[in-house]
């Protein structure tokens, strides 16, 4: 040991100060992962200018009137109609009914799994609903097509329902948007800490009982972040609805007939050879800025909900 | 006398409170099992279309192009060749030329023209499976009463030529190469631009990021982009990739392209916009791995004196690198079954051959299931089916993959 101090003294390397030496390998590198990361921001600044580059275009088009817009009921860009309500309430009847299947089956699910199943029957159907969820839409878009309409047109006779429908198109989505809500409820039901459980019990609940007045509450939040992603995740599928819900847009609230949601009617007007600077091009800009609003919107409010309203537990 | 009447009330009381629990036990269980009906409905109905018999009548009888007692079946290129040239008009001819010239041209692919452009076989009627396991007798009277001529075979519609022959407009001759082709060039300039981008903003974002307001906004911005639907990034990709650089996605600048047919939707549009897509998921997924990388490493790493560069390249990225690949493989997988963002960047619509540089138009797995399902003829749902067959195949054992990687390397600290 003193022989070793000995050898290091004898070496000793002047001593120079590392806090102040230039690292520019480090700076540049440094530089580059700042960059990396502040692409993001420019992706999202890229979104809003080009779209509302092209979308104020759309507006500022002389057969394009503001008021219009929200007030008629007609979309048809070849003679100049540009109401937006036949596009939105079909992505509202669509969303809707997708969420009327995906919120109680969902929640239904994420009960069962974190509140009554086993861990091995857990472990089985956990994997299941990661397959379901990793489906491309573009199948479930077949499935509406090729099985649900079918289905329902034998159901309700082939003289109510169209081939092109909203509800088989809304049922279908409701059963993509399912694992979504199953997982991130399974997730915030499983963060609800085992002492509240315990007491409720300790109290004479029933599963029952504990499942919906204890654990559900405490996990609200997150439930609602889970829905209110559910419903944006709805708005903004594309190809379930470009396959299924039917071609050309139509003021209707009946799910069984054909109506164009706005993606639907994004996908259609750009399939073909779409040319720039015509008034269908600058539409499609002005539809994907208000979708990009709304999904925005929605997400900010769902992280919001979290942050407000979690219930942190020790 | 009254304590009795509560214990009794009680104890009633009690009963009720279990049969709700029974009941309400029934029903999550049934909205499990409704779920999973769903997903075995689904695979199903796949499988149903895309086995089956089909009745199909020859327009031309192949018969009458025996040459010498030598078969169609048999004859060489330049023979095939011969009996193109008759039958085609020479404009038809000159035009299948252009598109690529006889000489480049296979014996096979020759003999495919052939079997369509002149024997032209027709698909006059389709079943499903079900149907033709259980009625096959039925199904044989029908064809004979209805199609006398017609030749009636099962088929799978999911064959290994089906995999390995070019797109056609023919669904007995069509194949989904091309269109994995497609899918095999996006991918790989989608991971080209997300997987260094992504795995630099993620450590970025871990271990440089102090937490100031910019970072913050950069952290939020992330988990809203990934949000955001993709046909807004399809959108995007319309006006940025396809439009704005025109010049450096069609390959103009670099002078490999006619510039007359150059236009930017192209796979290298395509690449980048789904690169754009999935880049919010590399991140989100990336940093998970990189925050399960234990403290006391990066500190024992500093402690010996290297540098934060040092200590993240040789100790944060190998022990995060699993996780990460893990991530990037499910972003991938995402990104090879996306469609919407596709269809606004400008898939094309028909093409025969396979993409060969970044500047090809181009077609993927995806797009080919929508233009097959879209059309109204059951034989092109029984494609569409098939092609769907391939396209979960590939993501099944791209996520298996991800999921043996996960499980070999995961490491616990």
């Amino acid at each position: 040991m003193a022989e070793l101090t000995k050898k290091n003294t004898e070496k000793q390397a002047p001593i120079t100060s590392l806090r102040r030496k230039p690292r520019w390998g480090e700076t540049i590198i440094q530089s580059l992962l700042f960059l990396s990361g502040f692409l993001s921001i420019f992706i999202t600044l890229g979104i809003v200018y080009e779209l509302g580059k092209e979308a104020m275009l759309f507006f500022q088009m002389p057969d394009v009137e503001m008021l219009s817009i929200i007030t008629t009921t007609e979309w048809k860009p070849h003679i100049n109609k540009f109401g937006i309500w036949p596009l939105l309430t079909s992505t509202l009847l669509t969303s809707a009914i997708a969420m009327s299947i995906a919120i109680p089956l969902g929640m239904s699910v994420a009960i069962y799994l974190s509140e009554y199943a086993s861990p091995k029957i857990r472990n089985t159907l956990k994997p299941i609903l990661e397959v379901l969820a990793g489906i491309p839409t573009i199948v479930y878009g077949y499935f509406a097509l090729t099985f649900m309409t079918p289905l329902l047109r034998q159901i309700f006779g082939n003289d109510a329902v169209q081939i092109y429908n909203t509800a088989s198109a809304g049922l279908v989505m409701g059963i993509l948007i399912l694992p979504l809500i199953t997982s991130m409820t399974e997730d915030s039901l499983s963060a609800v800490p085992r002492a509240l459980r315990e007491a409720a019990y300790g109290m004479g609940a029933t599963k029952l009982e504990v499942a919906v007045q204890i654990v559900v509450p405490a996990a609200l939040s997150g439930i609602a972040a889970a829905i209110i992603v559910g419903v944006s995740r709805a708005i903004g599928e594309t190809m379930i609805v470009a396959v299924a819900a039917g071609a050309g847009p139509n003021f209707t609230l009946n799910p069984f007939i054909g109506a164009e949601t706005i993606t639907g009617h994004i996908v259609r007007i750009s399939g073909g050879d779409l040319s720039y600077d015509s008034i269908d091009y600058n539409s499609i800009f002005a539809l994907g800025l208000f979708l990009f609003l709304i999904t925005l919107l929605l997400n900010i409010i769902s992280q919001a909900v979290v942050r407000r309203f979690r219930e942190v537990y020790e | 006398m009254k304590e009795k009447e509560v214990v009794q009330g009680f104890s009633n009381n009690v009963n009720t409170r279990n049969r709700y629990g029974a009941v309400w036990q029934i029903i999550f269980q049934a909205s499990t099992i409704v779920g999973i009906i769903a997903l075995i409905a689904l695979m199903l109905n796949i499988i149903n279309s895309a086995f089956g018999y089909i009745a199909y009548e020859a327009r031309v009888d192949p018969d009458t192009f025996t040459v010498d007692g030598v078969p169609l079946e048999q004859q060489s290129k330049d023979q095939l060749l011969t009996l193109l040239q008759s039958e085609l008009s020479s404009g038809a001819y000159n035009k299948l030329e252009n598109e690529k010239p006889f000489a480049d041209r296979s014996r096979e692919e020759v003999f495919q023209l052939i079997v369509e452009r002149i024997i032209r076989p027709e698909i006059v009627a389709v079943w499903d499976l079900w149907p033709s396991l259980t009625q096959a007798d039925e199904i044989r009277a029908t064809v004979a009463q209805e199609f006398p001529t017609a030749e009636l075979d099962f088929v799978s519609w999911l064959t290994s030529d089906f995999v390995t022959r070019p797109q056609t407009s023919e669904p007995l001759t069509a194949g989904v190469r091309t269109a994995i082709l497609g899918s095999l060039w996006t991918i790989f300039f989608t991971v080209i631009l997300a997987f260094p981008v992504g795995v630099g903003a993620a450590i970025y974002l871990e271990e440089y990021a102090s937490d100031n307001w910019l970072n913050r906004i950069i952290q939020t911005n992330i988990n809203n982009l990934a949000g955001v639907p993709s046909i807004v990034y399809g959108i995007l990709g319309l006006a940025l990739f396809v439009r704005a650089f025109e010049p450096l996605t069609s390959g103009e600048i670099f002078g490999l392209v006619d510039p007359t047919t150059a236009n930017g939707r192209t796979v290298l549009s395509a690449g980048l916009t789904l690169g754009l897509l999935v880049l919010p998921i590399i991140i989100i997924n990336s940093q998970e791995a990189i925050r399960a990388v234990p403290r006391s490493l990066r500190n024992a790493s500093f402690g010996v004196g290297a540098t934060k560069w040092q200590t993240v390249w040789s100790h944060v990225i190998p022990n995060a690198m699993p996780g990460i690949l893990t991530g990037t493989i499910l972003a991938v997988s995402r990104a090879i079954g996306e469609t919407a963002p596709l269809v606004v960047v400008g898939a094309s619509t028909a093409i025969s051959f396979d993409p060969e540089s970044p500047f090809s138009k181009f077609t993927t797995l995806p797009i080919q299931i929508y233009q097959w399902t879209a059309r109204p003829q059951a034989e092109f749902q029984s494609l569409a089916a098939a092609a769907i067959l391939v396209l979960l195949v590939l993501l099944l054992s791209l996520n298996a993959s991800a999921v043996l990687l996960r499980n070999r390397f995961s490491r616990r600290f």
